[in-house]
């Protein structure tokens, strides 16, 4: 190193000359911090979404690595949030790469005492058969006066508001013409 | 609003910066307290005390803004002899029944109406939460009435205001909520002098208004004050709902709720609505004026996207495939089946009511009782693990080996692993592309419906039962792709938009939808988001890049306006009210409404239009009628029919009070849902005894760090790191007199529960001064529970079931406790703590308060004199 570069290297002389009286930004930058590069400049792709949490709805930036998520930033084009979010909005990439999420199906038969294991698609028709044998035993044709009715009392369904309009309406048409009629969400509550 | 809407506290911040006054009324200081230029502490449960006293304050100065409200509100109107009002009746309106607690609604009609005409009785309205059908438009009323425009007409609405809110004076607020009069006027002449032609302020609320047994009458009266001070339809007005949940709004739009389908139709009702023809005619009332007369293209369109091709005109669209409500089918009577054993299946997706639902116990014992139980979450939470670590195994309530449900957990996607729409709280939806594929089985609940229907459908192929033909001639055809075989969200978003049948154009507006069976459409609030093919709720035009109202940012229900009922921007003649506030305005020239949103009416019908003798439908609406989806065109400062608690607010005490109402011999809303189940018990109120034996008033709510019931962010390692452990917050006094140290334990008791905290000793919670004595008020969060990474007892446990009677919602921000050092008792001994608190008010039987107490003169200083 010579000691012209050693001198420029030295940050009070980068103040007094650069462009950056207050010593605050370029200035006072080490040689580590210099190497360093953002996440999101290195993403392979970034999604526009939105925050899962509360319904102010602020955008998010999520960035992908390596087909992971990699950083999840507020989105200054949004205007409801001008790329701010706060502490549970800031959080959603460590709620989305939880260790603690749940990535297979778990059973837990009658009267059991522990999580067993089950295949997605075994799951998926176990709880076909349910919903049909319970259907099936709680069907209601008509009422007393012989009005239709043309439902089941015997199954219930709670939650809708984390989820998609797209997801609702699946739920709500499928129910519908199930005749399963119980069916909620947060809204209630 | 900074605690749990942070973000958009932001344009509070900007508008403060800007000059705007922030009042904040809550019965604890918080963030958005400190940030407040004024606060207002208040006992929890009496917010129609003190907006009553804003409408008194308003009309006894006559500072409404007389020009909007003559034209554009029904103060005009003139309401039938019969009416008799609650300053009359001991706090009761004309028409109450003893029988079953609800109101004949007929007495309170508009002069010259033969009869309301909805055709439903209340009690039938109560059971199937028939006020949350009017969550986009008032109820059907006749579109032509009598009118006083002097205001003077001793029936006229405004002059049956200024007698119902006579009594809420300045010295009854401060009696009932425990605020000093200086902050009330402090309050009501800010609010007045920042509201006319040329200032506008505005309402937020959130939950803290709603989960009361008179929730929407809080509302309501919110909604009358800003109707008074012409706060309505213009910029920088409104009440505006801050919602807690991404698409909580969504999904009431398209309901997952029981008693609603999508767009706010009404689920049918079995002995209502036994036909399509019977069913629309009790959404359009014929005679009514406004959009609604359409609802019959509305609900055609549902069933043509239900049914598609097998619904057609000669077997009434399907609507036969309609199942039907007979009663109340909501979540509450729900678990109180499950506990008598009459549910079998259980689907949790994305709720944990063991946490977040009253009375918690009462949540997991029915969890408890069912043949099976899905749960789809992101994590482990504690509605999917109540066998094995709820609260009752430890007291021997539950135990694994004796509990029958079947379990099946079912890992979620995302949401940044799938794609689709959130609405969010002022009706925005906004498309979220998706960034990566989910883990492992984690699916969408997109793929796990269609999956599921695709699979129930073949099992049925053969079937030749009738029942069956709904499931095996609904449209269930979607595209799918990738390895997951996904189904196409932006396909099942066409249809929710609609499209033309014959050439599967998609439409532009519900203005294009047809009653014949050639359209198609999902949900008609939503026509317009597909609307040339392209997907509007992606246009992510930078905010930076736009003026101020974003049009082409997402896009907004109904037709991408951002301001409902923005006609009433401009003035009777079309003109703005000021240049300040130019919003929407009648363009002479263009002979056409136009400014800076979707104008919220006809384009091309002038401020002088009047219909004909007779009209209805959207020809009845005049133009200068700004509130279009209203039966009579106009704002309601009165509500002739459809809200069940009363044609206009009235201070009850919560369920649970230690006060008696001072306001009238009436304690608590007479009408409010009661569930008398051995499980469901309440602690006694005045006028009842023992009601000192729960002294303290606990109110509950969120912190900036925690959503909800904890299941999506007791389980993320920085936000429970932020908040690491429930606690329960009180004021040095009552520290002091309950003998509570700072950073101790301390519980909490109640008829239902005892739950533990460690103790916050601060002035956030002040004693307050109610009709003459000092009431206590505590605060918990309520999002913790068993599992995650940090957990603590559920304070939604300490709650009863109560509802509001429009919209069968709980009563779980205010109820009444004791308080007590140190750690709850554990395993049997909790239970006998319950049990002795419960002797010692009086009764070892499930109590229920009386819903009627007008006979009770005992009051102290009765005010009915
Ligand atoms: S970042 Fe915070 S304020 Fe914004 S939507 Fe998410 S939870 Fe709500």
């Amino acid at each position: 190193m010579g000691v012209r570069s050693w001198f420029e290297g030295w940050p009070v002389y980068r103040q007094l000359t650069g462009t950056d009286p207050l010593g605050r930004g370029a200035a006072a930058k080490s040689d580590g911090s210099r190497a360093l590069t953002a996440r999101t400049d290195t993403a392979d792709s970034m999604a526009r979404s939105v925050c899962p949490y509360c319904a102010v709805g602020c955008g998010q930036r999520v960035f992908v690595k390596d087909g992971q998520v990699s950083q999840i930033e507020g989105d200054p084009d949004s205007p409801i949030s001008r790329g701010r979010l706060c502490p549970k909005g800031s959080a959603s990439k460590s709620l989305v790469t939880s260790p603690l999420r749940q990535t297979t199906v778990r059973y837990r038969r009658p009267y059991g005492t522990e999580w067993e294991d089950l295949d997605l698609d075994t799951a998926l028709n176990m709880i076909a058969d349910r919903v049909l044998a319970a259907r099936d035993e709680t069907w209601e044709d008509v009422d007393a006066e012989g009005r239709p009715l043309n439902r089941t009392l015997g199954i219930s369904s709670l939650g809708g508001a984390t989820l998609d309009n797209e997801e609702n309406y699946l739920i709500k048409k499928l129910f519908t013409a199930m005749g399963a009629l119980q069916i909620e969400n947060q809204a209630r509550i | 609003m900074a605690e749990a809407h942070p973000v958009g506290f932001q344009w509070v911040m900007e508008a403060k910066r800007r000059g705007a006054k922030v009042f904040h009324v809550d019965p604890r200081f918080t963030r958005t307290s400190a940030l407040a230029d004024s606060y207002l502490p208040i006992r929890a449960g009496t917010d129609i005390a003190l907006l009553g006293g804003v409408v008194r304050y308003i009309l006894d100065n006559e500072l409404d803004f007389r020009e909007y409200v003559v034209a554009y509100t029904n103060a005009a109107t003139i309401v039938t002899e019969e009416y008799a009002d609650t300053e009359d009746m001991h706090g009761l309106f004309s028409g109450f029944n003893d029988d079953n607690a609800t109101y004949d609604q007929a007495s309170w009609r508009y002069e010259g109406h033969s009869q309301n005409q909805t055709t439903r009785d209340s009690e039938t309205q109560r059971e199937t939460a028939a006020g949350l059908e009017n969550e986009s438009h008032g109820a059907p009323v006749g579109g032509e009435t009598q009118r006083d425009e002097t205001l003077q007409h001793p029936r006229c609405v405004y002059q049956i205001l200024k007698r119902h809110f006579a009594r809420y004076t300045p010295e009854m607020v401060e009696r009932v909520c425990g605020i000093p009069q200086e902050k009330f006027f402090e309050l009501a002449r800010a609010w007045t002098e920042n509201s006319g032609r040329d200032r506008t302020g505005m309402l937020v609320y959130s939950v803290g208004w709603t989960q009361h047994s008179v929730g929407v009458q809080y509302i309501r009266t919110g909604a009358i004050i800003q109707l008074l001070l012409g706060n309505m339809g213009r910029p920088g007005g409104g009440v505006m709902a801050l919602r807690g949940h991404a698409s909580i709004q969504g999904s009431t739009d398209i309901p997952t709720l029981f008693n609603l389908l999508p767009g706010y139709l009404p689920m049918p009702h079995h002995a209502e609505h036994p036909t399509l023809d019977k069913w629309v005619d009790s959404i359009a009332h014929p005679g009514q004026k406004g959009f609604w007369g359409n609802a019959r293209t509305y609900g055609v369109n549902l069933l043509k996207a239900y049914w598609g091709d097998a619904a057609t005109a000669d077997n009434d669209y399907c609507y036969g495939y309609m199942p039907r409500m007979t009663g109340d089918h909501g979540t509450y009577q729900q678990v109180l089946d499950m506990i008598d054993g009459k549910i079998k299946g259980y689907f949790l997706l994305g709720q944990n009511p063991a946490v977040g639902s009253a009375h918690g116990r009462a949540q997991r014992l029915g969890m408890a009782n069912l043949d099976w139980l899905v749960v789809r979450d992101l994590f482990m939470i504690e509605s999917a693990t109540f066998w094995q670590n709820a609260p009752e195994i430890e007291t021997g309530e539950i135990a694994p080996e004796r509990c029958r449900t079947e379990v099946f957990f079912l890992p979620a996607a995302s949401h940044v692993e799938k794609e689709g729409t959130f609405t969010q709280t002022q009706r925005l939806l906004q498309w979220r592309e998706k960034a990566v594929e989910p883990p492992g089985d984690a699916r969408s609940e997109l793929w796990f419906f269609y999956h599921l229907g695709r699979v129930i459908r073949e099992r049925l192929a053969t079937s030749t039962k009738p029942r069956d033909r709904a499931l095996l001639d609904l449209a269930w055809d979607y595209p799918t792709h990738g390895p997951n075989v996904e189904p196409s969200a932006e396909a099942v978003l066409r249809e929710i938009n609609g499209y033309d049948v014959a050439t599967g154009r998609p439409l532009a507006s519900f203005t294009e939808m047809k009653d014949d069976g050639s359209t198609v459409g999902g949900c008609w609030i939503y026509t317009g988001v597909y609307a040339d093919g392209v997907n509007q709720a992606a246009r992510r035009k930078p905010g930076s890049e736009q003026s101020l109202v974003a049009p082409e940012w997402g896009w907004a229900w109904p037709a991408n306006r951002r301001i409902l009922y923005n006609r009433a921007s401009a003035d009777p003649d079309g003109n703005p009210w000021s240049e300040r506030k130019r919003y929407v305005w009648w363009d002479a020239d263009k002979s056409e409404w136009t400014g800076y949103d979707v104008p919220d009416f006809e384009k091309t019908k002038p401020p002088s239009y009047r219909p004909e003798h007779g009209a209805s439908g959207v020809a009845g609406i005049a133009g200068d009628d700004p509130f279009i989806l209203q039966g009579d065109g106009k704002g309601w400062l009165y509500a002739p029919t459809g809200v069940l608690d009363g044609p206009m607010p009235t201070h009850y005490e919560p369920v649970e009070s230690p006060v008696r109402n001072p306001l009238y011999r009436q304690q608590a809303n007479p009408t409010r849902k009661v569930y008398t189940h051995p499980i469901n018990t309440l602690n006694p109120s005045p006028p009842e005894p023992y009601s000192q034996v729960f002294p303290y008033v606990f109110t509950v709510s969120r912190l900036t760090e925690h959503h909800t019931a904890g299941g999506m962010s007791r389980t993320v390692s920085p936000l429970a790191e932020l908040q690491p452990e429930m606690f329960v917050e009180v004021s040095p006094e009552l520290a002091a007199e309950r003998g509570l140290t700072h950073l101790g334990w301390a519980h909490l008791v109640t008829a239902r529960a005892a739950v533990e905290a460690r103790v916050l000793v601060t002035d956030r919670l002040t004693p307050l001064r109610v009709d003459g004595r000092v009431i206590h008020q505590v605060w918990l969060p309520y999002h913790f529970g068993f599992e995650g990474l940090v957990t603590g007892d559920s304070a939604n446990d300490l709650f009863g079931i109560s509802l509001d009677p429009n919209v069968l919602i709980q009563e779980s921000k205010v109820g009444t406790c004791d308080i007590r050092s140190g750690r709850r008792p554990r395993g049997a001994e909790l239970l006998a703590l319950v049990v002795d608190y419960r002797r010692r008010s009086g009764d070892l039987n499930p109590h229920y308060p009386p819903q009627v107490t007008t006979d009770s003169a005992d009051s102290g200083p009765d005010q009915e004199v």
